[in-house]
């Protein structure tokens, strides 16, 4: 707020005077545009936070492939391309549709803010469930990291190489490296994967408020900020895809 | 609003002063309307009790390796028990006292007061703060009774993340809990001082405290993610047994120190910050002078917080980092002294030809700047990549490291809760007794830590229980200032204490302070200020005791006449506040 905004819109109030306030208002704030600016400020600090959360990944990322770049192109074969990239189109377009009902918050459309939240949510387990049968099928292949991973080399035209099929000491890539490879990759999307339950929470909650008129609902703010939410775990999902998926083989 | 107009002495002998009717502490007095509360001013004094008793088990560790250290040969203890003992002290004194004293507890108090504001933005999330603080405290207490830790407070890998028998994941998750209480007080300082600012209060008229604070948050808010999801990545390692930090399976243990100094490293700056902040309003208010450099400070301060991000590596020349890398970091780490001494000088120009009253706070404040400057200065000894290599892990890393956190951040700690005891309590503490406590503690600093630069010069590694006889003169010695350091810790617990049952009613205004916080009632209302301030002078607003010099130095009449009583323009006009 500018130092103008401040001297026209404020003068000395007493606390007491709780006549004309906006119902939405908080004790601390005085007026709601001064509300609405922390909520953003604040939202948008958060995310900077979780930037900073995610980046640690990413430069570990960096640092292994850097290091190990054979293994992980190896190890990127398992896998699907086409899992992941379904996956990606199914968040764009959920955050599409985030935009949409964040958009009819601030026109208080009630109707259109159910319709744009019940498909983002339903986006959201649709990643969720691609999400699944991936893991499902990562567990039967032994690559989740720990006792009982089990790194079978995969040509590059899929499937194992015939030698590494009879003796996966054989692989050509070393069992820790490949296993760094997919601790990296279930901590990261994993992590990513909790932020989508948490924003399926977040958006349900709004959903349901919205549903039965609740009042905090008619102020825009709270989807508002669970827009802002959802675009950025949209946005680590644009790097976590290509990073993982897309490894550029000899 | 009622403004004290004392004349003389900061503590009128004679005069006594009613209490306010209407305080935060008094506005409830349930259990619940504490543990439930959303008033910033009642979630400080939570964090002022749990920060304390942090801080004395923390000290009780430090006292435990100094009786330790008296013989050579290592009497008292096993290794393991010593190796868990600094292990203690360090993830105590670092996580649950240094970071969040000044931010959770006087940042908490002070940063609505300062700037005119109700609340902080965010009352509930700074309740979660504490919330999470304390459910760090009891995970980190419950490692410790289970037998604590042995890998120091630094978790350095592959030591933490594939041999130590220790109960390193408990403790980590304790820490990555305490990291997300900091980051909920950082982001609410950060939006509250952009958004809540009193009409008037423009960026150039906020105290410097207030600049200290937030340059403190954008490093927490920035930091502390970084180090929550490496230590995390230690223990998947240690519970799933993958080596990304361990290099027998393919992993890099220096990224870990890479990640954790890129934290670790500014989290140094979070502590010292805030103490900078502190010294800014105590050493312009008992100078009676307007602060000198006010934007120097203000710039260095934010300076300090973007190169503190950028100097990482120093931590690391004896690693295999690159070294071109070293170079680098040892010249932006040489840099960092640049924006200090611009504060150590101001300070300095501030005192020079002020009236300056020796005052409990102040000497806490003094005593902050001298062992500020012996701590900077030594570490220009360890950015310099040649020395380092000598003096990397011997007690000269330590004695540095010590004079920055405790004589830095400690004694900046102490002064403010001294400089601001009467407002937060109401009370006034005994000033005699207040100034013996401040004398003790720089006399038993010194002696404890100056001796181990000397013998870390010598060669004295840190860690270690047992040591060559020739060193053990200034061990002794270190141990024995220790004990004066304990003494002039525990006199203040005592006197403070004391003052809530027996001590005075405090003025509203007891140092003739010009903040916006000694506006308001000691202590203040729920709500801060009977009406919104509107702030027409810049911070420091401070005009000589000398009534005399006053006639010449005046900048703001209304101010100076509310203060002193003094008309110095000599037209009877009352001042624009009332």
């Amino acid at each position: 707020m500018s130092v103008d905004a401040i001297s026209t819109t404020h003068g000395l109030v007493g606390h007491d005077d709780h006549a004309h306030h906006d119902p939405n208002q908080a004790h601390q704030f005085e007026d709601m545009a001064q509300q609405n600016e922390s909520y953003i400020v604040g939202m948008w600090s958060f995310l900077v936070t979780e930037i900073m959360f995610f980046g640690v990944l990413f430069i570990a990322y960096s640092l292994n492939r850097l290091l190990h770049p054979g293994s992980f192109i190896d190890a990127h074969r398992h896998l699907n391309v086409w899992f992941g990239g379904i996956n990606t189109v199914i968040l764009l377009t959920s955050s599409l549709t985030m935009a949409l009902a964040v958009r009819a918050a601030q026109l208080q459309s009630k109707v259109a803010q159910l319709v744009f939240l019940t498909i983002t949510i339903l986006c959201a387990f649709g990643f969720l469930g691609i999400k699944t049968v991936e893991y499902t099928h990562k567990y039967h292949e032994h690559l989740i990291p720990g006792a009982n991973f089990h790194y079978v080399s995969v040509g590059a035209e899929g499937g194992p190489s015939a030698e590494a099929a009879v003796n996966p000491e054989k692989s050509n890539i070393p069992q820790g490296q490949a296993q760094i490879f997919f601790l990296l990759y279930f901590f990261m999307t994993g992590l990513h994967g909790i932020h989508v339950v948490i924003g399926i929470i977040a958006m349900t909650t709004l959903f349901i408020m919205i549903k039965f008129d609740h009042p905090f609902t008619r102020y825009y703010m709270w989807v508002e900020m669970a827009g802002l939410y959802w675009h950025f775990v949209d946005i680590v999902w644009i790097f976590l895809f290509p990073l993982f998926y897309l490894i550029p083989g000899k | 609003m009622s403004y004290q107009t004392t004349k003389d002495t900061p503590f009128p002998a004679k005069q006594t002063f009613p209490a306010p009717k209407n305080t935060y502490l008094n506005a409830a007095s349930t259990v619940k309307s504490w543990l439930l509360t959303g008033d910033h001013k009642r979630i400080a004094i939570l964090y002022l009790i749990s920060v304390s008793f942090f801080f004395a088990l923390g000290g009780l560790a430090a006292s435990i390796i100094r009786l330790e250290l008296t013989s050579p040969k290592g009497h008292f203890l096993e290794h393991e028990t010593y190796n868990k003992m600094f292990s203690a002290h360090g993830i105590f004194m670092v996580f649950l006292f240094l970071i969040p004293s000044i931010p959770a507890v006087l940042g908490n108090f002070l940063v609505p007061l300062m700037i005119g504001a109700k609340d902080l933005a965010f009352p509930r999330l700074n309740l979660i703060s504490w919330y999470l603080y304390t459910t760090a405290g009891g995970l980190i207490l419950l490692g410790m009774m289970r037998g604590g830790v042995d890998t120091g407070w630094t978790f350095y890998t592959p030591y933490s993340s594939m041999y130590s028998n220790t109960n390193v994941s408990l403790m980590i998750v304790g820490i990555f809990i305490a990291g997300f209480s900091s980051i909920a007080t950082g982001i609410n300082f950060i939006v509250t001082i952009h958004t809540m600012r009193a009409p008037g209060m423009t960026w150039f008229r906020l105290p410097l405290f207030i600049w200290a604070q937030y340059a403190t948050s954008v490093i927490i808010v920035l930091g502390t993610p970084v180090v929550a999801i490496t230590l995390m990545l230690v223990v998947v390692e240690r519970a799933l047994g993958i080596g990304i930090f361990s290099p027998e399976l393919g992993g890099d243990p220096v990224l870990f120190q890479h990640l954790f100094w890129f934290y670790s490293h500014p989290a140094v700056y979070i502590m010292i910050l805030p103490s900078m902040g502190v010294t800014s309003e105590i050493i312009s208010c008992f100078s009676r002078k307007r602060i000198f450099g006010y934007s120097f400070i203000a710039f260095s301060t934010l300076a300090i917080a973007v190169l503190g991000f950028l100097v990482w590596g120093h931590h690391m020349f004896v690693t295999s980092q690159s070294m071109y890398s070293s170079m680098v970091f040892s010249i932006i780490s040489f840099l960092v002294a640049v924006p200090s001494a611009i504060k150590v000088f101001n300070w300095t120009a501030t005192i020079y030809k002020g009236s300056v009253e020796l005052s409990a706070p102040m000497m806490y404040a003094l005593g902050f700047i001298g062992l500020f400057t012996i701590g900077g200065l030594t570490g220009l000894y360890l950015a310099s990549i040649a020395t380092d290599v000598h003096l990397t892990d011997t007690y000269f890393v330590v004695a540095h490291f010590h004079y920055v956190m405790v004589g830095g951040a400690l004694s900046g700690f102490l002064g403010g809760i001294h400089f601001w005891w009467p407002k937060i309590t109401g009370k006034l503490y005994d000033e005699g007794w207040a100034k013996l406590a401040a004398g003790l503690t720089f006399i038993g600093f010194n002696l404890t830590f100056f001796p181990q630069f000397m013998v870390g010069f010598l060669g004295m590694p840190r860690r270690y229980h047992f040591y060559p006889e020739e060193f053990q003169a200034y061990h002794v010695l270190s141990s024995a200032g220790a004990s004066v350091l304990a003494l002039g810790l525990i006199i203040p617990g005592i006197y403070l204490t004391a003052s809530l049952i027996a001590g005075k009613q405090a003025p509203d205004n007891p140092w003739m302070a010009v903040g916006l916080e000694w506006m308001t009632t000691s202590p203040p209302p729920t709500l801060n200020f009977d009406a919104t301030p509107i702030v027409t002078w810049e911070a420091y607003d401070y005009t000589p005791n000398d009534p005399e010099e006053a006639r010449h130095a005046v900048i703001n009449p209304a101010l100076l006449e509310i203060h002193t009583g003094v008309d110095p323009l000599g037209d009877g006009m009352a001042g624009g506040l009332e």
